[in-house]
């Protein structure tokens, strides 16, 4: 269970997350969508700490911290209960693949390094990348980068995923594979957060897609009326450009 | 022009040689004691450590800012008549202190500014695994820090071998000293004096074989 209580992210001046209230029910899947520059990534970079918010109460499952007075054990303990899949893969440059996926196991699980190889060796066969464990992500394509992205957070077995626009980065020809997996991950019922710009896939594989805009959830609703029905007038403005 | 005493030169080879190992020794000892020091004081820098972060700063400062023949004879010669348990300290060992403190400084800033060339992305993925700041120093931070300060790091340790040629004015007998004493008993300055460059050339371009192979090394994550 993930609750989210007036998050609230300033810029200088310029308020980004406007006391944004969320719940995530163990299994759901939550699309975000939006124009750019609406906070989506904050949103998603504030739940885990990479971006230090000003206010607000997250909960993820037994970890529940409050932004003002969040201990860096705290920020790490939310870490642990979260995993984060970047736009730019953000892969551990001096890891192997095998490596990539087994570092958190290892370093934050404490996990022995057989036992975690072992387990990177499964992921790597899930994602499709069984023969490409020792390779570096510098010898590795975008969409195989991105794959042990999300096999770097699935192997952290956490309780909501983080996902930050996971195919912008990537050249069109790659962007297939990536949706694919991600569809399997959604299909076993990860708990997961996603910041997309596709929108097939949103609907595809969200239980429910919110709409974000100025800092703030405007519109929520299942896949079927948020896309067919929606009934703000920005949601629909917004639907209307991008379909 | 007077001719080479060659066979003056040849007789002088293994007299010198046998001062190399205390050379490479002293070397080696302050490259080891610098780069730990260095690494530290970057990890102050970049981490901003209150406090520490502004000693680091001055000691950077002065260790940069002043000779180090200045700061060898403040080592061995100024600093007993303050803190007399001082006075029991040898030449090497003060020799070792200069050399060590002395780089330390220029090495911090390098190895600091190859911290903070790492991509922010290798950061943020650390951290979101849930790391601590020392375990996403230790296994990500710093090992891809290490490749791109490798070839400079290894130009400060040819400058240390070099300058160990300085401990010889606080009396110690190493390879610039014994070739001193040895060319004042011959007054064949010039033979000994070629000689003892030659040696120090060679032992720089062993390293160079070194470099490239540690180069090789750390290069191989980025190996397309």
């Amino acid at each position: 269970m993930i609750s989210v209580r007036g998050l609230t992210k300033r810029f200088g001046a310029n308020t980004v997350l406007d006391g944004i209230d969320l719940e995530i029910g163990a299994g759901e899947r939550v699309a975000i969508i939006g124009p750019s520059g609406t906070g989506k990534s904050t949103l998603l970079r504030s739940l885990n700490f990479l971006e230090k918010p000003d206010e607000g109460q997250i909960t993820v499952g037994d970890v529940s911290v409050d932004a003002k007075t969040a201990t860096a054990a705290e920020q790490r303990g939310l870490r642990r209960r979260t995993s984060f899949v970047f736009q730019n893969y953000a892969l551990f440059a001096n890891k192997t693949a095998r490596d990539n996926i087994a570092e958190g196991l290892i370093t934050v699980r404490g996990w022995e390094r057989a036992k975690a190889h072992a387990r990177a060796d499964e992921i790597l066969s899930t994602i499709g990348l069984a023969n490409r464990g020792d390779s570096y992500p510098a010898a590795l394509s975008g969409g195989q980068q991105q794959r042990v992205g999300i096999g770097r957070a699935m192997a952290a077995d956490a309780e909501l995923m983080l996902i930050d626009e996971p195919t912008s980065a990537l050249d069109p020809e790659w962007v297939d594979e990536v949706l694919q997996l991600l569809k399997r991950v959604a299909d076993a019922r990860q708990t997961m957060l996603i910041v997309t710009h596709e929108m097939q896939f949103a609907r595809d594989i969200s239980d429910r897609v919110l709409f974000m805009d100025g800092g703030r959830i405007v519109e929520q609703g299942p896949p079927e009326v948020m896309f067919s029905r929606p009934k703000d007038p920005r949601t629909a403005a917004f639907l209307r450009k991008v379909l | 022009m007077r001719p080479l005493d060659l066979d003056y030169m040849l007789g002088l080879v293994p007299v010198l040689l046998k001062y190399v190992p205390l050379t490479l020794a002293m070397a080696s000892v302050a490259m080891v004691c610098a780069l730990a020091l260095a690494s530290l004081m970057a990890i102050v820098r970049v981490t901003r450590v209150p406090l520490l972060d502004g000693f680091t700063q001055v000691f950077i400062s002065f260790f940069r800012g002043t000779p180090l023949l200045v700061q060898l004879f403040l080592f061995y010669y100024g600093l007993p008549q303050v803190f007399s348990f001082l006075t029991a300290i040898n030449g090497v060992t003060a020799a070792v202190m200069g050399l060590t403190l002395h780089f330390a400084a220029y090495m911090a800033e390098s190895i600091r500014a190859a911290i903070i060339g790492v991509d922010r992305s290798q950061w943020e993925a650390s951290l979101s695994v849930g790391m601590t700041t020392p375990q996403m120093m230790r296994r990500i931070i710093l090992p891809q820090a290490a490749r791109v300060a490798a070839p400079t790091l290894v130009n400060y340790f040819v400058d240390i071998i070099k300058s160990t040629s300085l401990a010889f004015t606080l009396g110690v007998t190493e390879l610039m000293g014994a070739a001193q004493k040895e060319a004042a008993g011959s007054f064949l300055y010039f033979e000994a004096f070629i000689l003892v460059a030659v040696i120090y050339w060679i032992i720089v371009e062993a390293l160079t074989v070194v470099q490239r192979q540690l180069e090789l090394r750390l290069g191989k994550a980025h190996a397309r």
